[in-house]
């Protein structure tokens, strides 16, 4: 199959971008997305041409490294999908597809589709953990998990970090982000000592560094590879007013 | 023997070695501990775990990955569970029963010493996990769920859903970046080591490039780690991340390190096959599809009819036909050879012909479409989204990839590698597995190293050799830094007709063909020859674009495809040298009449431990005899 691509290109953080047009005629329609600008890279490269600059690397959707923008959709058109594990075969012969990368404030372009997204990292560092040492942890049953926690827990764990939801908000917010690790640690027995702390410190390391407030668009669980659910980003919220009037009242 | 291979596990009862040891271990003192400084390469399972405690007792540590968070290393892709002792199922598990199957199910090859540690430890790696948050699965009851897993009739392995490496790697970040948040740790992502600087046979820093800058920079360390993953991606194609490279393990090889075992590489039977030749990585099916799906090929060459359209009678089910008692189940090894056999005669399907049936339409029959939509629904969905064919109605397509790396650098029983301070931790080192991984171990093993013997033996090699006195402005570290910058530059120089990847494409079939599946003298050879061919022609005729200040992704490959032309030689020369059948490293000359391994432990029950001799002369070949005391060594049969 023919495809047309329109990529941004930038050189460097402080550079200029601009779309740049190639065309590639035979695209097995078997190729994975990724697989695709690997042979267009193949190309440039042989043409004497930069290749394009995109961030991938387990290619089998759980590192969360791969992800820009198809036709303004973060990860492409296939719902529940990272862009590793779209293949060809979901778009039309001759389909004109734009590539662009994360656009968000908080994710500064590096180069061409890739981003810095340790904006994200600091707002684990902020309190998206639980404080154990190693050594120091009891037997693992002593503390039974009902089964269901344990589900509705892992469902917010799946998070695999990818920034899809905040280049898909309009306001350019990580609250679904926050919200997933809020929302595991503070349904496990193990992370309540420190639930109230947690979500405190941790939106305040996400305003911090420059990413908005939720508006309830919904955009971050349309766009979430692991059709990550808004309703955590409810569960965060009623964390916050109880840790807003808990922590005051000591 | 060399001198420098000593395994250094105390000897008397197994029980009661890692205990004796740690007593005898020498400790810091909690005020003294901030002065020394460690290096860390890798984020993964055994890197960050290992960060993370030695960050916590209040060391200074350094850790580098080359991915742009320290969450994504590849642990992260690591599907089934995780292996322990625990035998919450009352199934007549305990500590002596894991240690036993690992040692037989790496087919006596690995030092009893380190396994039963492993073994030890397991249980504590649950407990800490679950501390952490990590969200296995669990019964209704809510105590915590098992599964049964090859090599075992035990169920001794916790998961979480079909994402175990992801939680436990998660759980390791999480306790990394509260380390970043103390300070005690500082990470430097989208950073790679491409040098290990010794002075006096001490690891004291390493050579380093920012890979969006393109800077290089120079880190001195009192101890460095090596947590940097295996090297199958020396395949080109592999279960592995793109970016999974044998660079620090390969340049810490060149500085005096000796490498373990570099041909026991592992081989999944049940991948994705190859689709066509832009394919740049293989994806896994987990192995329990064999439970109910039965494998076969068309009994002509070349048939190209959909597989619907074969009738019975021209269906050859090889695995049952050749293996009656186990049929489709017999172990990982024997499959994929099996499935080597069929597609080399020609009776391969699919494109490619390099790929075999793996059909549920007797079982669907049997069981009904919603059973075995409960026991494989996801992973027949991730089939279907990778391949656009639904295997509820037309059989899968599966062939063998590389999946891990059992042989890795050498290290002693404290983790120390034949350069002193220098630490090796997780699938980087060699020490666990044998000849062969069983699944759900090698989480076992990473978090293992870094959560509970690293913090152990890394301070006490600190409370013994003291302070490293180097500085990064030394002349070795300026040497190494130049070496560095003189190889960059070459690469970039070349300018000649082809891609990186096409030069490690051809690596991959070479070393595929010859140290594959099935190995014998006249393949080896034959690789041997080639690899050196190609590895000229890479440095006559490689285009690298683009500058060295700059991100250049091209570039960072161009390094690691590099060193895996060097290292492929020793992972055939290795193979070539070992004149038996093991585990994974089948060579064809020595198999039973049944066409098993024929292991012979008279010659080679040993670690062969290689050490770099320079660009000019061949490798040496040292031995660390192993000594089975505990578990006798006995064939495998599965007829």
């Amino acid at each position: 199959m023919r495809i047309r691509l329109k990529v941004w290109r930038q050189e460097s953080r402080e550079a200029a971008g601009r779309f740049e047009t190639y065309d590639l005629d035979s695209v097995n329609e078997h190729m994975s997305f990724l697989e695709m600008l690997d042979v267009l890279n193949e190309k440039l490269t042989l043409e004497g041409k930069e290749p394009v600059a995109f961030d991938h690397d387990c290619r089998e959707g759980i590192c969360g490294m791969c992800g820009f923008l198809i036709n303004g959709i973060a990860h492409g058109p296939e719902k529940g999908t990272t862009l590793c594990q779209l293949h060809m075969r979901h778009f039309q012969d001759g389909a004109e597809l734009t590539l662009e990368p994360w656009r968000a404030k908080a994710f500064p372009v590096i180069k061409d589709l890739i981003v810095d997204r340790s904006a994200l990292d600091r707002v684990i560092q902020a309190g998206g953990y639980i404080s154990v040492n190693t050594g120091s942890a009891p037997e693992a049953n002593i503390h039974p998990v009902p089964k269901d926690t344990a589900e509705k827990a892992m469902d917010a764990a799946a998070c695999i970090g990818c920034g899809a939801c905040v280049a898909a908000c309009p306001n350019a917010s990580a609250m679904l982000f926050t919200a997933a690790k809020v929302s595991h640690l503070g349904l496990m027995p193990q992370g309540q000592p420190e639930r109230m702390q947690r979500v405190k410190k941790m939106i305040a390391a996400m305003d911090a560094e420059g990413f908005g407030s939720c508006t309830n668009h919904g955009e971050c669980q349309a766009v979430c590879p692991k059709e990550i659910s808004t309703e955590f980003i409810a569960r965060l919220n009623r964390d916050l007013i109880r840790s807003a009037l808990l922590l005051t009242r000591v | 023997m060399s001198e420098k291979i000593r395994a250094t596990a105390p000897d008397g009862p197994i029980e009661t070695r890692w205990e004796r040891r740690r007593f005898e271990y020498k400790l810091v003192n909690p005020s003294n501990r901030r002065k020394y400084t460690v290096i860390v390469i890798g984020s993964g399972l055994a890197g960050a775990s290992a960060a993370a405690s030695l960050g916590e007792l209040g060391y200074r540590i350094k850790v580098f990955c080359y991915q742009d968070s320290a969450r994504r290393a590849h642990s992260i892709a690591a599907q089934g569970g995780i292996n322990a002792a625990k035998n919450y199922q009352n199934d007549n598990d305990s500590i002596f029963r894991l240690f036993y199957d690992t040692v037989k199910g790496g087919d006596f090859r690995a030092r009893e010493s380190n396994v039963y540690r492993l073994a030890q430890v397991s249980n504590n790696i649950i407990d800490q996990c679950v501390a952490q948050g990590v969200p296995f699965a669990r019964e209704y009851g809510g105590t915590l769920a098992n599964r049964s897993f090859g090599g075992a009739q035990v169920s001794r392995t916790f998961y979480a859903r079909g994402q175990t490496g992801q939680q436990l790697l998660l759980g390791a970040y999480q306790a990394l970046s509260r380390q970043v948040a103390a300070g005690t740790v500082t990470i430097f992502p989208r950073t790679e080591m491409l040098d290990l600087v010794v002075e006096k046979n001490r690891a004291v820093g390493i050579i380093a490039r920012n890979m969006i800058t393109g800077e290089i920079t120079r880190h001195a360390g009192d101890v460095v780690v090596l947590a940097s993953g295996g090297y199958g991606n020396i395949f080109f194609l592999s279960t592995n991340a793109k970016g999974c490279n044998a660079s620090a393990a390969w340049r810490s090889f060149r500085r005096g390190a000796f490498f373990a075992n570099p041909c026991f590489t592992q081989i999944h039977p049940t991948c994705i096959p190859v689709s066509g030749d832009y394919q740049s990585k293989l994806t896994l099916m987990s192995e329990s599809l064999r439970n109910d799906g039965r494998v076969w090929v068309p009994k002509k060459k070349g048939d190209k009819r959909p597989p619907n359209e074969i009738p019975e009678e021209e269906r050859d089910y090889y695995l049952e036909r050749r293996y009656p008692a186990f049929g489709n189940l017999v172990p990982r090894d024997v499959a994929s050879r099996a499935a080597k056999v069929v597609c080399d005669a020609g009776h391969g399907v699919g494109e490619s012909g390099f790929g075999v049936y793996l059909d549920f339409s007797e079982a669907i029959e049997r069981l009904g479409e919603e059973t075995i939509r409960q026991r494989y629904g996801n992973l027949f969905h991730m089939y279907e989204k990778i391949t656009g064919e639904n295997p509820y109605r037309t059989p899968m397509r599966i062939y063998p990839a590389v999946h891990y790396t059992m042989g890795g650098l050498w290290v002693d029983y404290d983790l120390m590698s034949t350069i002193d301070g220098l630490f090796v931790a997780g699938e980087a080192n060699f020490s666990d597995h044998g000849a062969n991984r069983l699944g759900a171990s090698a989480l076992m093993q990473g978090l293992a190293d870094g959560y509970f013997v690293l913090p152990y033996s890394v301070p006490n090699f600190l409370a013994t050799a003291g302070h490293s006195e180097a500085t990064p402005d030394d002349p070795e570290f300026l040497s190494a830094e130049r070496e560095v910058e003189d190889r960059i530059r070459r690469l970039l120089s070349i300018n000649g007709s082809r891609t990186v990847d096409s030069f490690h494409r051809e690596l991959g079939m070479v070393l595929w063909q010859h140290c594959g599946m099935a190995r014998n003298r006249q393949g080896l050879e034959e690789a041997l020859k080639r690899i050196p061919e190609i590895r000229a022609a890479f440095w006559k005729d490689v285009k690298v674009p683009g500058s060295a200040e700059t991100l250049n992704q091209a570039l960072e490959k161009a390094g690691r495809v590099a060193d895996f032309l060097e290292m492929a030689e020793l992972l055939c020369r290795d193979a070539l040298e070992r004149e038996e059948s093991c585990g994974c490293h089948f060579r064809e000359e020595y198999q039973t009449e049944e066409g098993e391994c024929r292991r012979n432990d008279e010659d080679f029950a040993h670690t062969a431990v290689w050490e770099f001799a320079g660009d000019e002369k061949p490798p040496v070949r040292h031995k660390e005899n192993l000594k089975f005391e505990y578990v006798k060594p006995s064939q495998r049969s599965y007829k």
